[in-house]
């Protein structure tokens, strides 16, 4: 007999709690202390936090990587009649504040202030990556899950590829910051009578810089121009993407090139040909002059 | 233990453009459905509200609304004599998640394919002989035409409300439109959508070199909308935010936006999220799908049993589910047997950056939407004399401004340092003047022998089952294609008056670190042969007749054109098969 049309209720399911949210950028949560160097081994659930049935199953050790670690709570659910609705389960933004630390060293974070400074240097009219809080910014990413690799697929062997095939490397940014900005340190103390790389000059700096990206420097124990890439990445999204992150500080890099933010509604002007829109930028948190300081 | 749910009339796999369009016609013609989707449920008001929806970094950057390649990713290399490594993080493509799959964070080019792709090996062995085509082509007819389908794609851009300007009603060219497509029945649901500067630019430019450019069909909605089953749309705010973000607008064609609202109201629908289908299960005959088995977000197995199985997983995700489950015979391309894997393609596209004098145009690049574009066709298809260039296949150029976006779209002309004052200062004196098209040249990729899709020896998904491996590479026709299609693009530019025009051409080998499109096709493709297809011209699976199989993974090749108007034509064309011909007398609709 084919298609029975019998109508089914809803089946209900066991609540079971799971998490859905892969990529923000914001910190793992702290039970799940997805840190650099307690990353939990593959398969291993034990000291986690999550309210897993006991009863493993086949799929279950394999799941671990996949569970551990994001940062909202979902489970499978039945839906029937209506489309399911909470009041913004999970999904606003969080806002990055200043404060101390999370990822860097203090001596990590120095050296990164000069980096991201060099990478975008003040003038006149525009902060440079440091005032924009780019080292900030890196620093709260790599605390979170984009730092510890957290949704990519980190399962081995690994073997080095060729260009096409995209970076096959078994360090996360993390560790790749940690080890880089090690290595850099080295370098410059050796090569520079002692001086580590805050103490050289700017055009110093720079002169190392430029070595790395060529490939004229090499560090040990971790790929110089890999490290360099990284930087060339992060310190740009630092200085554009939306300051709820740390970075763009009082959107000093929409400003300088005229970017009006999230202003959503350009109905009005999209006929309007070639007049510069008059708007200042806004941001997810909105704009400093809404939200005057206290006096 | 696998515990067992009760049985249904069908089972969906997979709730994005296609499962939703198939859900909702089979619900429709009474039977019991179910949707089982591998992640969240998706929702405009809550999920990306317009307050928040506008995160480059989060959603363009750290790609949250896709597929995290920790729950799965695929293997890749050029050449069958590599090795495949994983895609660790996402590059050429970004695969979809989520109820909604692609239709959430596409741009919503809405467009049909020619008459002659359909029919494509016999119109140009036709026209130029088959000796013109390289030896180890394997492109091949659908076995459905384009009249067979035009009805289908005129439902699909009235349920998105599609905006545009139509070029051929019933054989009459109209003037404005696309002089080149298929007759269609009656114009676009909405007029196109206000163009930016550069498009009337380009636009103008177009045409003083002779060519008939047209706005781009897109499903942003030009003006409020409301669709056929009674869905309603707002008008597009050309906010910038489109493609990789959901619109809070309500604004874009979804499946949320158009059809999910009143799905989701059938009593015999229901739907069930975060949780992965991993296998078909066939019954003892092996010649029948007995329903599907699942994998919950705890880790917990289970069965659905059901008479009629709807593979709606997405290209790549289909082409593994059937590899998995045993279903048709795998591809072997050095036997040149098998047809699950085989005719694998995606999309040949490259991008001219343009640089304008910074004191004379302003171009607001963030007033933008997801397809708002200016286009010409003359160099798609077969739409000129292929004969003196030496190569088949073509695509749309156009001018198509998606977004502003600074962390994405901040061009400085090639040699500036990539760092440093002299970085910063071009960034900040080319923002405002330069023009890098979103989609820019949209070729065509035809398929090869040595271009497939198998299971990959040694990498495991989290569940410990094979990867699927992606081998893949540009051959010299395509090559050749973009090169000629890049250099007309390039014209139309310094037409407009651009001061430097920046060629980036699509070269060998493939690269899966850059985003080209998420339009990957073939792999399981329909045909009227059985020894070269995996499905009939019903989307019905030669092997398993209770199973249809949508999604461009049934596409024999890939034309120059965004596949999705295609995809949901073709689901509509299969909805209608079996509401029409299957429930009538269930079994193979195609005598092989
Ligand atoms: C950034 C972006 C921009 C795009 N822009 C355009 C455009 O402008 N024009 C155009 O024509 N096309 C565009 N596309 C392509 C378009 O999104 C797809 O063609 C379309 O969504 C395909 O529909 P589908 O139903 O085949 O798959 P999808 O819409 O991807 O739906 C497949 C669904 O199946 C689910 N699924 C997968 N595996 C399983 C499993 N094992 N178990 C359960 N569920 C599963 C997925 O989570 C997903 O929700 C774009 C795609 C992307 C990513
Ligand atoms: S550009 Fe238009 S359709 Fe796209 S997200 Fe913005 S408002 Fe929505």
């Amino acid at each position: 007999m084919f298609l029975s049309r019998t109508k089914k209720g809803a089946i209900s399911f066991r609540p079971v709690i799971t998490f859905n949210r892969w990529m923000t950028g914001r910190p793992a949560p702290t039970k799940a202390k997805i840190g650099l160097r307690n990353r939990p081994a593959l398969g291993s659930l034990a000291d986690s936090s999550l309210d897993m049935p006991m009863r493993r199953r086949t799929f279950l050790v394999s799941l671990a990587t996949w569970l551990v670690g994001t940062t909202s709570l979902t489970r499978a659910r039945m839906i029937h009649g209506h489309a399911p609705w909470s009041p913004y389960p999970n999904s606003a933004p969080e806002l990055v504040r200043p404060g101390p630390w999370q990822f860097f060293t203090l001596d990590e974070a120095r050296a990164m202030e000069a980096i991201v400074d060099r990478i975008i240097p003040p003038d006149p009219e525009t902060p440079g990556g440091k005032d924009a809080g780019c080292a900030v910014f890196i620093d709260r990413q790599l605390k979170g899950p984009y730092g510890a690799s957290q949704n990519l697929y980190t399962l081995g062997p690994f073997t080095k590829g060729t260009k096409e095939q995209g970076p096959q490397s078994e360090l996360t940014p993390g560790e790749l910051y940690r080890k880089g900005l090690a290595a850099l340190n080295k370098h410059c103390t050796s090569t520079h009578g002692g001086k580590s790389f805050v103490e050289l000059s700017p055009t110093e700096q720079d002169d190392v810089l430029r070595k790395i990206e060529a490939g004229e420097i090499k560090f040990e124990g971790v790929d110089a121009q890999g490290f360099f890439s990284a930087l060339l990445k992060d310190v740009p999204e630092g200085f554009f993407s939306d300051p709820i992150h740390g970075g763009n500080r009082d959107m000093v890099g929409w400003k300088m090139i005229g970017f009006p933010g999230i202003r959503y509604d350009y109905r009005d002007w999209v006929s309007r040909h070639n007049e510069r829109y008059p708007l200042p930028p806004v941001s997810i948190a909105g704009r400093s002059d809404w939200t005057p300081a206290k006096s | 233990m696998v515990r067992k749910l009760p049985r249904k009339d069908v089972v969906i796999i997979g709730l994005g453009w296609t499962g939703s369009i198939m859900a909702y016609e089979l619900a429709d013609a009474g039977l019991d459905v179910i949707a089982i989707e591998r992640g969240p449920w998706r929702n405009t008001a809550t999920d990306y509200p317009p307050g928040y929806a506008a995160d480059e970094l989060r959603y363009r950057i750290r790609h949250e609304l896709f597929l995290s390649p920790s729950q799965t990713t695929f293997t890749f290399r050029n050449k069958m004599s590599q090795t495949a490594l994983p895609i660790r993080s996402w590059g050429a493509f970004m695969p979809p998640n989520g109820v909604g799959g692609g239709g959430v964070h596409w741009n919503a080019e809405t467009w049909r394919f020619l008459p002659s792709d359909f029919v494509l090996k016999t119109h140009l062995t036709e026209r130029y002989g088959a000796s013109f085509l390289p030896e180890d082509m394997t492109i091949q007819d659908w076995g459905v035409t384009y009249d067979e389908l035009e009805p289908h794609y005129d439902r699909f851009e009235y349920l998105c409300g599609t905006s545009g300007q139509a070029g051929n009603i019933k054989g009459t060219i109209m003037e404005g439109g696309n002089p080149f497509e298929g007759p269609r029945s009656r114009p676009y649901p909405n007029p196109p959508q206000d163009q930016p500067f550069s498009h009337t630019l380009f636009g103008k430019a177009a045409r003083d070199l002779g060519y008939k450019p047209f706005p781009q069909p897109s499903g942003n909605m030009s003006r409020p909308y409301q669709n056929p089953l009674g869905v309603r749309l707002g008008p597009c705010t050309y906010c910038g935010f489109c493609e990789w973000f959901g619109c809070g607008n309500y604004s874009k064609a979804s499946p949320q936006t158009t059809i999910l609202p009143v799905l989701v109201r059938k009593p015999n629908f229901s739907a069930r999220d975060n949780s992965e289908v991993v296998r078909i299960d066939l019954d003892s005959s092996g010649k029948r799908a007995a329903g599907v088995t699942f994998v919950d977000a705890a880790g917990e197995e289970w069965e659905q049993p059901a008479d009629l199985v709807v593979l709606s997983a997405y290209t790549i995700f289909n082409v593994q589910l059937l590899l998995l489950s045993g279903i048709g015979k795998a591809y072997d391309p050095a036997a040149n047997t098998g047809v699950i894997g085989r005719n694998f393609t995606h999309q040949t596209t490259s991008d001219v950056v343009s640089f304008f004098d910074p004191a004379k145009f302003v171009f607001n690049p963030f007033i933008a939407s997801g397809a708002i574009g200016m286009c010409i066709d003359e160099f798609n298809g077969d739409n000129f004399d292929h004969g003196p260039h030496g190569f088949v296949g073509g695509g749309y150029v156009g001018q198509v401004q998606t977004n502003g976006r600074p962390i994405e779209t901040t061009p400085v002309p090639e040699g500036t340092p990539l760092w440093g004052a002299q970085w910063k200062k071009a960034v900040k004196e080319n923002y405002q003047s330069a023009l890098k098209p979103g989609t820019g040249v949209h070729g065509s990729m035809y398929s090869y022998r040595d271009v497939y899709v198998d299971l990959d020896p040694t990498y495991k998904d989290r569940f410990n089952r094979p990867l699927a491996r992606i081998t893949m590479d540009f051959h010299d026709n395509e090559i050749k294609q973009n090169k000629f299609l890049t250099d007309k693009f390039a014209e139309i530019f310094q037409a407009m008056g651009a001061k430097h025009v920046q060629k980036e051409y699509r070269k060998a080998p493939y690269d899966i670190t850059k985003y080209q499109t998420t339009h990957l096709c073939g792999g399981a493709i329909m045909g009227s042969d059985p020894n070269t297809s995996a499905l009939n011209r019903y989307l019905q699976s030669w092997d398993v007749p209770n199973l249809f199989v949508m999604g461009a993974s049934a596409f024999p090749q890939n034309a120059g054109y965004n596949p999705t108007g295609t995809v949901a034509a073709l689901a509509y064309w299969a909805a209608d098969a079996i509401r029409s011909k299957y429930l009538k007398n269930p079994g193979q609709l195609i005598n092989a």
